[in-house]
């Protein structure tokens, strides 16, 4: 899966990419580890608790655009009962070394940087566990990685990305038989190396899928954008960087107001945009000529699991014949198969009306919808522009 | 651009050609390898056991067809080289076999046909006529009994009489051949038989037996049905040369591997089901009426096999079916073993056990003995029931391995390699297949679910009853249809274990739909476009359920994958017995048709089969995980992928 990445076209384009978007913690990663090293130690970051039922994904998706949520009570709940998850770093911790190191840290740490998505941030801590690793055989070395990815994983169940990223992970670093025949230091090393390269190309994914997706965007065309997603946004920046002149439609995206914080930044690209509210999908989607989500999770149908509201949306644009774009990476491939909207670890996530409600009123806090294949186009992702049916291929050749 | 599930709006018509196997010109366009395919000029590679492996098991694509059926024309052949002129009239005898004429189904004198078929026969074999019947008149009586006895395959010696009284059977063609033997030198293209009256040409016959029967000290099974008035002889060309020893071997070899029919063979070809007829241990009946659309499928009478069979088994010639396999394929014909699983399981078991007492004779390699052997088992079971599509991937595995045995092996190492073999087949795909399925099927049951199932599946069962305890509070909806019922056994099991039933007839199935919340279903194969090969109903139970919104997951083991693409029921299904839906039993007061089973203008047809396309079914579960429907192609490649690197 990915030695096929379409990454070539980012060779192809590497004069039209700004250098000055990646962030400098990716520098950082190819230094040598002992800086690195130092810099987990004293990692101040408190851990957003799992214990009680706020969805961590869009908690860390909240910190990292800004918004202004109830997420705030929710966050300081979670520093004062922070003991929880550091019980399992310390088991982790004698597990795995006599050295103070812990995934949950690392990734945190990573996770801190706005620009980095969940997974890569996981896929960047559990290299580091690699590198910190004093294992001196390589089921040993297995063994630690599989549980600092357990703990990863068991750290937000919500996110489809962290597991399916560290899924995928595993299968990628272990997925070579050769381990037998060399000694424990070059296989480690080999670890390390295709621990880096992959970290590396998930991070490229979203260049590529921007220079994948922005020719299916054309002059004078109308774009409906749901929620906030990085990888969308970088399409439209890769779009309007080339001169494309489109208009955008952007939903408003309650609760989170996702939707107002990707206007802003649309605006500062001088791309001209306008607000909707959730409910006013149908009423516009004559004038849109595409639709374009991101997605939490791609599912083994073809399907994908996204904020809430891209079902419906995408049910009027089928209805209405308009395409559905989806941009996707591929770590976020997961091996689920939801039959129904029900069929998901629910996702919780609290909603402020900014009225009393009472107590006897139920209220949906579900953060996310599944949205069944027959109802996208295409899907963008690092291995190129694909079906929705060939997800299910890719997950095959990768898991069989 | 387009969705996945789309719903199917084709409406037009399909233009399709039920039961025709090849277009007319077929023959054609290839008679080259037909007519170069002579026993004589046969390649040995053609023995070899991986060519083997594939013909008699695989559906294979439409140009193996034409090797395939160049192989019954070498079937009544004696076992040895023949002179080109000898071959020539033997060839001649068989023409309608190789080439696909019309006519035969058209033409209703026999002169007419006759005249017809030395008209249109291709190229290279009239060129060859002329002279050649002189020549085997006179060689005939010399070379072909004179044959030592060991050299003598049974095909040989069978006489078999046909007792056909429609016109359309092209088995007059042996006339020309029985004047030649006669050693009267006619010209064979003449059309003599207007002339010879029906009292001359019984006695010629009788004569001819008389002299056969004399020569051949009677070693062989005479399958003779006389009786009808015009009967006509179709006698297996004894003409030989004397054989040199080796060849004898390749030649035995080369008639247990014609002895497997084509597993889809075409069964309004009369030809062939003759042929095919002659081959057989099973004595079969064909149903008086036949339904007409499915001509090209076995329509036997039932119940007229088994007490048949059974006579027989004490009776068998150890040569032909070990009894395990004898054993096995009696069950199949009673219906004791039903379930793609559980009759895969058995013939492999069978397999198993006539391996272990096997021994290769002398002088031959054991991979290919073997391989004509097992082939031989198939053409038997084939016999007894149309092998499932499971049983003949299971087939194609052992024969892989068995072609794929290192020849360095010695007999006992390789025998114990092949049932090691076998067994982790089983195991791995079958038993640990369902066991991965149930794993992935169970996270789909939820607390208050409302499961509905069709027919009696073991792997839905299995599912159910793991789910049940796991303490998943459910229920189940069990549809049923007649003929089998098969669900009452499911049903029975399922209740003894305590867990919550209602049992419903298909008819009630759209009512019953509504409070449903998922639809399990088994099935016999999947096909490369996901379409769902199952038991006849499923088709109807999944379009019902997508109707109402309910999603209908099919539990399948990815060894049941066919890379074939079927896009009705109709091309290839299995017909069962027409009885079983005419009649129903202690009820007397609705038994209307009891009297009128026999008119022919009632053709009662009894699917066992049907397809499901894949827009009906949300998931299939196999023991690669949760997939959906479009991703069956990928599988089977992964599959192929599996065994060519393991084999």
């Amino acid at each position: 899966m990915w030695w096929r990445s379409a990454s070539f076209i980012l060779d192809r384009n590497d004069n039209l990419l700004q250098d000055d978007s990646v962030p400098k913690p990716e520098s950082r990663l190819l230094s040598p580890p002992s800086s690195y090293m130092a810099e987990t130690v004293h990692n101040p970051n408190s851990n957003p608790n799992p214990i009680n039922k706020i969805s961590a994904y869009y908690q860390t998706r909240a910190a990292h655009h800004g918004v202004v949520t109830s997420d705030w009570l929710a966050q300081a709940q979670a520093a004062v009962g922070r003991d929880q998850p550091s019980d399992s770093d310390t088991s982790l911790k004698s597990s795995a070394s006599e050295k103070p190191f812990s995934v949950i840290e690392e990734f945190n740490n990573w996770r801190k940087q706005p620009d980095l998505a969940e997974a890569v941030a996981a896929i960047r801590a559990l290299a580091s566990v690699i590198r910190s690793s004093e294992a001196n055989t390589i089921a040993e070395l297995q063994s630690e990685l599989k549980t600092a990815s357990d703990s990863l994983k068991s750290w937000d169940t919500t996110s489809i990305s962290l597991t399916a990223g560290c899924d995928l992970f595993m299968r990628y670093i272990t997925r070579t038989s050769a381990f037998e025949y060399e000694d424990f230091n070059s296989a480690k090393s080999r670890f390390l190396e295709r621990a880096e390269k992959f970290g590396e190309i998930s991070y490229k994914a979203r260049k590529i899928i921007a220079m994948l997706g922005q020719d299916f965007i054309f002059n004078g065309c109308t774009i409906l954008v749901h929620g906030f997603s990085r990888v969308v946004l970088e399409i439209l920046k890769t779009a309007a960087e080339s001169r494309k002149v489109f208009r955008v439609l952007c939903t408003e995206g309650w609760p989170d107001r996702t939707g107002l914080r990707f206007a802003n930044e649309l605006a500062k690209l001088d791309v001209p945009v306008k607000l909707l509210i959730d409910s006013a999908v149908a009423y516009s989607m004559d004038e849109v000529d595409m639709v374009f989500v991101g997605a939490d999770g791609v599912v083994e149908s073809g399907g994908i699991i996204n904020m809430m509201g891209t079902y419906q949306i995408a049910l009027v644009a089928k209805t209405m014949d308009k395409p559905v774009y989806v941009a996707a990476e591929s770590y976020k491939f997961a091996r689920l198969y939801p039959l129904d909207q029900k069929d998901m670890v629910p996702a919780v996530r609290p909603i402020d009306f900014g009225v009393p409600i009472p107590s006897k009123v139920e209220v949906e806090t579900s953060a996310r919808d599944y949205t069944p294949p027959q109802y996208l186009t295409l899907l963008f992702t690092d291995l190129g522009v694909l079906t929705p049916s060939v997800v299910s291929d890719e997950l095959i050749q990768l898991y069989l | 651009m387009d969705p996945r599930r789309a719903p199917r709006t084709v409406i037009d018509p399909k233009v399709r050609q039920v039961g025709f196997f090849a277009p007319p010109d077929r023959s054609q366009s290839v008679p080259l390898p037909q007519s170069s395919n002579s026993p004589s000029s046969t390649p040995l590679s053609d023995l070899s056991p991986s060519g083997n492996s594939l013909s008699p098991v695989m559906i294979p694509p439409p140009r193996h067809l034409s090797d395939l059926s160049s192989l019954p024309i070498t079937a009544g052949l004696p076992p040895t080289r023949l002179s080109p002129p000898v071959h020539r009239f033997s060839g001649e005898s068989v023409v309608p076999i190789g080439s696909y004429n019309p006519s035969e189904f058209a033409s209703p004198s026999v002169g007419d046909l006759f005249e017809d078929k030395n008209a249109r026969s291709p190229g290279p074999r009239r060129s060859r006529g002329g002279g050649g019947s002189a020549k085997i008149a006179s060689s005939l009586p010399a070379g072909g009994f004179e044959l030592p006895p060991e050299v003598k395959p049974k095909s040989l010696t069978t006489v078999s009489v046909f007792s056909n009284l429609r016109p359309n059977v092209t088995e007059k063609l042996v006339e020309k051949s029985i004047e030649s033997q006669d050693g009267s030198g006619a010209n064979s293209k003449q059309p003599l038989k207007e002339k010879t009256s029906k009292a001359e040409r019984r006695a010629l016959q009788e004569a001819q037996r008389a002299a056969k029967a004399a020569a051949k000290g009677g070693n062989g099974v005479a399958n003779i049905k006389t009786g009808k008035s015009n009967s006509v002889q179709k006698k297996d060309n004894a003409s030989v040369a004397a054989p040199s020893e080796k060849r004898l071997g390749d030649h035995k070899d080369k008639d247990r591997k014609k002895d497997v029919p084509h597993p889809r063979m075409q069964f309004d070809d009369a030809t062939r089901v003759e042929k095919a007829k002659k081959r057989a241990i099973v004595k079969q009946t064909e149903v008086r009426n036949r339904v007409e659309l499915f001509r090209h499928l076995p329509q036997y009478e039932h119940g007229t096999k088994l007490p048949h069979l059974e006579y027989n088994f004490f009776s068998l010639n150890s040569n032909s079916v070990h009894p395990s396999v004898y054993k096995v394929g009696l069950r199949y014909l009673a219906g004791d073993i039903s379930g793609g699983n559980a009759r895969c399981i058995a013939m492999l078991q069978a397999f198993q056990e006539s391996i272990m007492e096997y021994s290769a004779p002398p002088e031959r390699a054991l991979n290919r003995d073997l391989t004509a052997k097992i082939n031989s088992y198939i053409s038997y079971l084939i016999e007894c029931r149309p092998l499932s599509i499971s049983m003949g991937n299971a087939i194609k595995f052992v024969k892989t391995r068995i072609a794929n045995l290192p020849l360095t092996l010695s007999e006992s190492e390789a025998k114990a390699n092949l049932l090691s073999e076998i067994n982790h087949f089983i195991n791995e795909k079958i038993i640990l297949a369902d066991k991965v399925i149930v794993r992935h099927a169970v996270t789909k049951v939820r607390d208050g679910d409302v499961l509905l199932t069709y027919g009696s599946s073991s792997a839905v069962e299995m599912i159910l009853l793991h789910a049940h305890e796991l303490g998943k509070q459910f229920r189940v909806v069990i549809v049923d249809s007649r003929p089998k019922l098969e669900g009452r056994l499911l049903l029975r099991r399922l209740v003894a274990k305590g867990v919550s039933c209602t049992y419903v007839h298909i008819n009630a199935t759209s009512y019953i739909m509504h409070e449903v919340t998922r639809v399990f279903l088994g099935a016999s194969s999947v096909l490369a476009n996901g379409t769902v090969y199952s038991r006849v109903g499923t088709a109807c139970v999944a379009m019902v359920a997508n109707a109402c919104g309910v999603p209908v997951i099919v539990c399948c083991e990815a060894y049941k994958f066919h890379e074939r693409v079927q896009l009705d029921s109709i091309c290839c299904n299995e017909l069962g017995d027409p009885d079983a839906i005419s009649k129903v039993h202690g009820q007397k007061e609705v038994n209307h048709l009891k009297d009128i089973a026999d008119n022919e203008n009632l053709q009662i047809l009894n699917l066992t089969y049907d397809v499901t396309p894949s827009d009906y079914v949300s998931m299939i579960i196999t023991d690669y995980g949760m997939i959906p429907p479009t991703s069956v192609p990928v599988i089977v490649r992964e599959l192929r992928k599996e065994q060519i690197w393991s084999g």
